[in-house]
């Protein structure tokens, strides 16, 4: 494996998180353009793949992309050289934002404008959360795990890793026992 | 040691936070409970950041948490740190594991995961609605009305189409308009 290839993994990734707003799907048109059609490191169906992958594993599903192109073309270190370069924008960019921010938020202007957002962001939030339940609650038990994991978080101590490790067992236990009563 | 604690609990955010950025948003409420580093106010305004920037809102976040923490090196070590966990399983599933995603135990743990994470984003957004929305000041609860009407409206707006479709970033410069208009 050679230096030009990790530095090639590295740049396109930084070239994609550096160019992409919101991550996720956001990212697919871009991730096609670089990785499909200019590179040729994968096809159009390995990138889909892919996204199906990195939604059902723990992490952010634009990383675990980089982690994937970058794995297959050069090993582990392609994986970490294509994460490297997904993460780099973000890093420089938020940094530069958050340390310019510290110096003007006690100007009125400011407060003002960040408490219109705070709220326009919340309602965005809520927007995602049906979104996300309409897609993710598919029967009656789905609907019981929502209410479930939603009265645990509000009302009980209870780690949130813990809830969602509860989660996926009660997954694999309520479809063994209804493969059971079908059969 | 702020940096290992940093590392330590970011790891564990990447490790258990599934299905895309938000649902890292759950764990980060919960730091605000446990450690000083921001205020479940200034997590808002994270997350309105990390959408109005270039990147993996995930990551953004995790990098805005970590300066906040800690500043630049808060940043890098939180943001190496949420990587960590994903680097290993992606490296170790696209090794070993063709068709992960169609195993049928890997369906059903995903059967139970999806309407969780679904919840646990519900609570850390009620979380933050109330902070927005309510201040309790001298034993008397205050309601914010204007910023009750603002967020009912931001709700049904996004349930137009054509509304549904602009970039958050749009979204937020309302938001900040408005802000300022109204002296929020």
């Amino acid at each position: 494996m050679s230096i030009k290839k990790l530095a090639e993994l590295y740049v396109s990734f930084f070239k994609i998180g550096g160019l992409t707003f919101g991550g996720g799907l956001a990212m697919l048109p871009m991730l096609q353009r670089e990785i499909v059609t200019d590179r040729k490191w994968c096809t159009e169906e390995e990138i889909l793949d892919m996204y199906a992958i990195g939604q059902c594993t723990p992490g952010i599903i634009a990383v675990n992309t980089a982690t994937f192109v970058g794995f297959k073309q050069a090993g582990v270190i392609g994986g970490i050289a294509g994460t490297l370069g997904m993460i780099s924008p973000s890093l420089i960019i938020i940094c530069l934002i958050a340390s310019i921010l510290q110096n003007f938020i006690n100007y009125p202007a400011v407060i003002h404008a960040l408490s219109g957002i705070r709220i326009v962001v919340c309602g965005m939030m809520i927007n995602t959360v049906f979104t996300m339940a309409k897609k993710g609650i598919v029967d009656k038990i789905g609907g019981a795990l929502f209410v479930a994991a939603f009265i645990l978080a509000c009302f009980t101590p209870v780690p949130t890793a813990l809830i969602i490790v509860c989660a996926g067992i009660a997954g694999v236990i309520v479809n063994k026992f209804g493969r059971r009563k079908g059969a | 040691m702020i940096y290992l604690t940093l590392a330590i609990e970011f790891f564990k955010i990447g490790l258990f936070s599934i299905g895309g950025g938000m649902a890292t948003l759950p764990f980060l409420m919960d730091l605000t409970t446990r450690y000083d580093w921001f205020t479940a106010s200034e997590l808002t305004n994270m997350v309105a950041i990390s959408e109005s920037t270039p990147g993996p809102v995930g990551v953004n976040m995790a990098t805005y948490a970590g300066y906040s923490a800690a500043g630049v090196p808060g940043a890098v070590v939180a943001t190496l740190a949420l990587t960590a966990p994903a680097i290993i399983i992606i490296c170790i599933i696209a090794k070993f594991l063709e068709n992960f995603n169609k195993n049928t135990t890997v369906k059903s743990v995903f059967y139970g995961i999806r309407p969780t994470v679904a919840a646990l984003i519900g609570y850390a957004v009620f979380e933050l609605l109330k902070i927005a929305l309510i201040t309790v000041s001298g034993g008397q609860i205050h309601l914010n009305y204007s910023g009750i009407i603002l967020c009912a409206v931001t709700v049904a707006a996004l349930q137009v189409k054509k509304i549904k479709a602009f970039h958050p970033v749009v979204m937020i410069a309302i938001g900040a308009g408005i802000g300022v208009l109204f002296k929020m």
